[in-house]
Parts: structure tokens; C-alpha cells; sequence
């Protein structure tokens, strides 16, 4: 039988870099972030348990390379979607409008 | 429904503190709370949580319903990582849902 799949997330106990103690400030989208989560959650939009699937269904590259509220914001756009509170294409065509607005490639 | 569940909508509880158990070396695909690298492990029940609704569930948007009692289960750190080189007495605790846990009786 092939060995099962392991979940990219779920790495307790296999080798890993040095911890980084230090403390860091945060920027302001990340706190928009961590605001929307909050009030989505006590707006029953969404649960951290869904989050939490959402962040462990990431591909392995996407998992690395982005940053931890890179991973909330994605896990919060997919539990949206698949909640049914907001569509692909209006979400697609809101991303549109705020890159033209910005001046920065969508 | 999140966090401690009502107990009319409970599974029965089947440990308690001081039971010696073994974590079901399971690998289902979606929302697991069990880490990878316990399954399969024999540990020691220490405390017993209370039933919880379950997060397999809920990640799923479902109600998780009936909870599942949740354990602190203690692992000795030499039996779960062979290469180990710190104390012979170092433990490790890890919060379990019964459904993943099996009754390991005989020599710990």
C-alpha cells in the first residue's frame, strides 16, 4: 500500500528553521484583515474552523511563499465563496476595480 | 455551535483521567485536529475536557453534533521521537477528541 498523504500544514516534528522571537509590527491591511475576520465571525459568515480548512486546503507553494494573513485573507475569500455570501465574479470584479483605482496590475 | 457542547447532545464519554490509550493511526483527508506525528502513539489520559462540537464538522460549516469529549492525553517524548536525546522523564500533552482514541491496555 502507498504510504498516506500527509496534509503540507501539518509538519509538527519535521526539520525547520530557527524560530524568529522577535516581535513585529504589524501593517495596516494585516489589521483589516484580522478586523474583517472578527466581525464576519460574530456576523455568523464564518467560523475558525472553516479558516483553518480553508488555510490547510492552500497548495504546499502558495502555503510557503505567503505571509500569515496572506493565508487569512485567501482562507476568508474561499469560505465566503463557499458560504455563498459573495460570488467569484463579483469578487473578481471588485479585485479589478480597487488595481485600476490603485494604478497597480490586477 | 462552537466550543463546549451541551451534554444531551454528547457522545458518552469512555475515558478517564489515568486511562492508557493509543491514538488511531487514521489519515482522512479534511479539517484533523490530531497532528500527524501522534498517530499511532500510546499515551496517558490526564484530564478529561469535556465534550466539544466536533471541529471535523464544523470546518465544514455542519453542526458537529454530537460533540465529542475531548482529552488531555500526556505521551512520553522518548516513546513518540526514537532520536530523542532530552530527559527520559520529558512528557508532551496534546488536547485529543475521543473518536480519534482507543483503549491500550497490558505494559506502557
Amino acid at each position: 500500500m502507498r504510504e498516506p498523504i500527509r496534509g503540507h500544514h501539518d509538519m509538527g516534528g519535521l526539520p525547520a528553521g530557527r524560530v524568529e522571537k522577535t516581535e513585529h509590527d504589524y501593517a495596516f491591511w494585516e489589521k483589516r484583515v484580522d478586523a474583517l475576520n472578527v466581525l464576519l465571525a460574530a456576523k455568523g459568515h464564518l467560523r475558525v474552523d472553516e479558516m483553518r480548512k480553508n488555510i490547510e486546503a492552500l497548495p504546499p507553494d502558495a502555503y510557503d511563499r505567503m505571509t500569515y494573513y496572506e493565508r487569512w485573507i485567501s482562507a476568508i475569500a474561499n469560505t465566503l465563496l463557499q458560504r455563498g455570501v459573495l460570488t467569484a465574479d463579483e469578487l473578481g470584479r471588485k479585485m479589478e476595480e480597487i488595481a485600476r483605482r490603485e494604478g497597480v496590475s490586477p | 455551535m462552537t466550543g463546549r457542547a451541551a451534554a444531551n447532545a454528547s457522545v458518552p464519554a469512555r475515558f478517564k483521567p489515568g486511562d492508557a490509550v493509543s491514538v488511531r493511526r487514521a489519515h482522512p483527508p479534511g479539517h484533523i485536529r490530531t497532528p500527524w506525528y501522534i498517530r499511532g502513539h500510546r499515551g496517558t489520559v490526564v484530564h478529561a475536557l469535556g465534550p466539544f462540537a466536533n471541529p471535523e464538522e464544523l470546518a465544514y460549516n455542519r453542526p458537529g453534533l454530537p460533540a465529542q469529549p475531548l482529552y488531555r492525553v500526556r505521551f512520553r517524548q522518548r516513546e513518540v521521537w526514537p532520536d530523542y536525546v532530552g530527559n527520559e522523564a520529558d512528557t508532551l500533552d496534546i488536547e485529543i477528541f475521543q473518536h480519534w482514541l482507543e483503549p491500550a491496555g497490558g505494559e506502557r
